[in-house]
Formats: C-alpha cells, structure tokens, sequence
C-alpha cells in the first residue's frame, strides 16, 4: 500500500505540454519528478519513501515510444523505448547485440516490458546494466528544455553518486548512439541470472570498456583503454589498470575484494577476444 | 480522479488516486482480489496481470497509466464456472499448493509466445518466484497448455 491520495500526477499528451509543465514547476521551486514505466519509481514509493509527491507521467507521449536505426550504424532510443522494445528491434540485433543480452537479463518480462533506458540512465544507479552497455558504445544523452535542446556524452553524465547532468526543467526526450567498431562483449556476474542486481557488470565495444557496480557511478575504464589503444595487450598490467576506474567496495551484494576478482577476470576474458572478428548475428 | 477502466472485457469507472498500484485498485475498488501481492516490490510476480496483451507488475502500475488500455487479470480465465485450459493444466499438473504464485503464473504463461520451447517458458516465467511447487511441475502444466494451443 502506498499513500497514493498524497500524490499528484500531470499526464501531458505532447512533449511540448510536458517541457511546458515541468519549467512553470521549476519556476515555482516546485519540481515534478518525470515518470516513465516506473519500475524504480514505485519500488521506492512501495518501501514506504517518497522521492517526490508530484509526478509528471511521461507513459501517454506517444511520440517518445519505440528505436529508430540512423545511417550505417545509428540507433535512437526514445524516452519510453524499454527492454522489450530492445529484445525486439531487428536493428538493435544486428548494431548493438550485446544491448539485448543486457536487456534479455534486466528483472522478468515483466519488468522488461516497462522499464526504460531512459529510467535506467536517470535513476543513475551505479548497479544499472543498460547504462555500461550504453556508455561503452559512446551513446549521448539527448536532453531537452522548453528552450531547446543539449547534447551529453553518457560518459560525463554522471558527476557522483545518483547525481546527473539534468536540470529541473528538462527531460532526457532520447538517447543516440554510433556503434563504434569492433567486438562486443557483455558480462553481468549476479546471484541468478534473472531478477538480480549485479555484483559486478563489463561492456565493451572495441576498446571502449564501461563497468557497473565498482564505484559510484558507472563508469569507463580509461586508464585501460588508452593503453589497449596504445597496442598493450599484457594481462597483469591490463588488469592493474582496469583497477584505476573499477574501486569497488564492500556492500550488501558483494565484497570489493571479489568483485576486483571478478574485473581481473573479465579483463583477461575480455583482452584474449578483442582481436578475434566482430561477432555477427 | 474518475477513471475509465477496461478489465476483462467490462468498462467501470473508478474513483481512486491516480497513482493507487493498479494492484490496489483491483483488489480494492473493483474486488477483483485474484491478483495477489506477494512482494510489493517488483520481485515475485504475484501480482502479474495483461495490458493489452503484456505481462506487467500491477504493484508498479499506478491506476491512471492503464486508462484506455484492455486490462486481463485471473478472473478473466474462466467463463461461465468453466475453467480456462490454463487452469485446467494446473490441476492436472499439480502446479499449485499454496496458490499464492498461482495466478501470476498464469497470467505470465498466457503471454508466452505459442510454440514456446522449455527455454523460452523459463525465461518468461523467470520473474515469477514459488515458494512451494517446484518450478518443474508449473512449466510441465505451462507446456501442456501450449502444446494443446497449437492443435
Ligand atoms: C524486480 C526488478 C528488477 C530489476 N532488475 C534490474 C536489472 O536487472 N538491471 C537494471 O539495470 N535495472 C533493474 N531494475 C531497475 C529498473 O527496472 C530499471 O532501472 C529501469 O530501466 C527503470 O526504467 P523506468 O522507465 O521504469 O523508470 P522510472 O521508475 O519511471 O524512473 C526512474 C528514474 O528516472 C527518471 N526518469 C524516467 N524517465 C525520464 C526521462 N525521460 N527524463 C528524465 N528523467 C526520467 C525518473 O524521474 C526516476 O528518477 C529492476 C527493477 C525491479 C523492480
Ligand atoms: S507483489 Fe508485485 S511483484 Fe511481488
Ligand atoms: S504454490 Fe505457493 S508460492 Fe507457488
């Protein structure tokens, strides 16, 4: 039971009215907490918290549904673009597989079928498992106010723990990304495959590699990076380096010393595939 | 806020907050009390039901996102005290002892594709937990029904 008759909810039809809604609230200090599937939203407010008393329900905005494939490598995910429409999308198949293993792994169908993108970016949990999959393939955050639009790379969309780059008065309306080259790779380590929070998440897409669940945000191991991209391919120095970004800690879910286990290990899986041919589908 | 509702198949109109968990507003304002809440988090799936045809936690539904949509719970099953195929594999399986589970299962079941291989019954029951059956004898009663489907 949750104390729904405290709780307010705009339902917008068009984007405009939602930009429109949310500027007069941050005009008035009265912010509304947008609202996609509401998977995140409601588990808190079933725990008996209150992230907010004032939601705006982006479900009706028609316009922000489904993916869109772009030129040779492009994806674009609307606002309320979920797992399943991920699971479904021949092009998200073919570009970024590696999105619909995640997408395959994220709760039950029934979470799959409600859950976003952009909820999972904006929740900014570092245990997310779209975010590194996203964030390894260079997306961008499309951020939009009744002013205008802005571009942010996923990668500097995070500035701490479940702070993110957006205003009160905006709203993610897209995420875009070119699918660099090269193999991807997509390794979540939970309890169970379905229905768990990861202890610990790696995605790659060529060099680019992103972790989740080893620090406070999730985050790219660019130490790694640069020296995979300088030709290093030793393991140990490989696995030290990764060890620059990924500071995992001890948590409910797992230890920081297992956890670094587990990046050593996937770093070694990951570099002994990286000059192997791209995986086609 | 007067919403307007579709569930298995009648129109109502309800009076609730429009964040009310479509779970509550089911049990509570229509005494459709088939829909349990096992978790109230998203995790077990007891509280499975169909919007337009999708499987979803109505504990993470608030009521005013399914205005417009064609809501199916359990007691959408069975019609003129005739039981559901669905629900017959169950007895017929032995696919429930508490029941708890029982009618989130199904509704999951129902949004299984038609030729759905063992696997594809795992991954689509995967976000519906029991406590007492045994997952065996709910995916032996889930592939009896589908197989009966495609004749
Ligand atoms: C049982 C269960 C299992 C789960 N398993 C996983 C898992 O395996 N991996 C995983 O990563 N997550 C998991 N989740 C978490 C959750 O499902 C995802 O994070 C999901 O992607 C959130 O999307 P949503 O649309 O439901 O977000 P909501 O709950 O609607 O919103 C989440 C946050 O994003 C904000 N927001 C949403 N859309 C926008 C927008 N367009 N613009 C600005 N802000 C916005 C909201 O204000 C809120 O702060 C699980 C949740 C449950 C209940
Ligand atoms: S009660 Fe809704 S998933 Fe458990
Ligand atoms: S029959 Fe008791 S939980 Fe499944």
């Amino acid at each position: 039971m949750i104390a729904a008759a405290d709780l307010t909810v705009q339902r917008p039809r068009t984007l405009k009215q939602a930009l429109q809604l949310l500027r007069d609230a941050s005009a008035e200090n009265q912010p509304l907490t947008p609202m996609a599937g509401g998977t995140d939203l409601f588990v808190t407010l079933n725990m008996g918290q209150r992230p907010s008393a004032r939601y705006l329900d982006l479900w009706a905005i028609e316009k922000l549904r489904g993916v869109e494939a772009t030129g040779k490598r492009g994806l674009v995910f609307g606002a309320l673009a979920t797992y399943t429409d991920c699971i479904e999308s021949k092009a998200v198949h073919k570009r970024l597989p590696i999105l619909v293993d995640a997408a395959r792994q994220v709760g039950g169908v029934q979470i799959q079928n409600r859950g976003t993108l952009a909820g999972n970016i904006e929740n900014g949990s570092p245990a997310a498992d779209g975010v590194p999959v996203l964030m390894a393939a260079d997306a961008t955050v499309v951020l939009r106010s009744i002013d205008g639009e802005r571009r942010v790379p996923l990668a500097a969309y995070y500035h701490g723990y479940r702070k993110t780059e957006r205003r009160a008065d905006e709203l993610i309306v897209a995420v875009e990304v070119e699918v660099p080259d090269g193999t991807q790779r997509f390794d979540k380590v939970g309890t169970r495959a379905a229905q768990a929070i990861s202890k610990v998440v790696m995605a790659a897409v060529g060099h680019r590699l992103a972790f989740g669940s080893v620090a406070p945000t999730v985050v790219r191991a660019r130490a790694l990076e640069a020296y995979v991209e300088a030709g290093g391919r030793d393991v140990a120095e490989a696995q030290r380096l990764a060890l620059e970004d990924a500071r995992p800690i001890d948590d409910v879910r797992s230890t920081a010393e297992y956890r670094r286990r587990v990046v050593a290990n996937l770093v070694a899986a990951w570099l002994g595939g990286l000059d192997k041919p791209p995986r086609t589908r | 806020m007067k919403l307007k509702l579709h569930v298995n198949g009648a129109k109502h109109t309800v009076e609730v907050a429009p964040m009310k968990r479509l779970l509550d507003t089911l049990r509570e304002d229509l005494a459709l009390t088939g829909t349990k809440e096992g978790c109230g988090e998203g995790e077990c799936g007891a509280c499975t039901v169909l919007i337009d045809g999708a499987a979803v936690n109505a504990c993470l539904v608030p009521t005013c996102q399914v205005e417009g949509a064609e809501v199916r719970t359990v007691e959408g099953l069975a019609s003129d005290g005739r039981l559901h195929r669905l629900q017959r594999a169950f007895l017929d399986n032995g696919a429930a002892q508490c029941g708890i589970c029982t009618p989130g299962m199904m509704m999951a079941a129902l949004a299984l594709p038609k030729k759905s291989s063992l696997e594809q019954i795992r991954a689509g029951l995967a976000g519906n937990l029991c406590r007492c059956t045994g997952y065996m004898k709910i995916y032996d009663a889930v592939a009896q029904f589908l197989a009966g489907e495609k004749r």
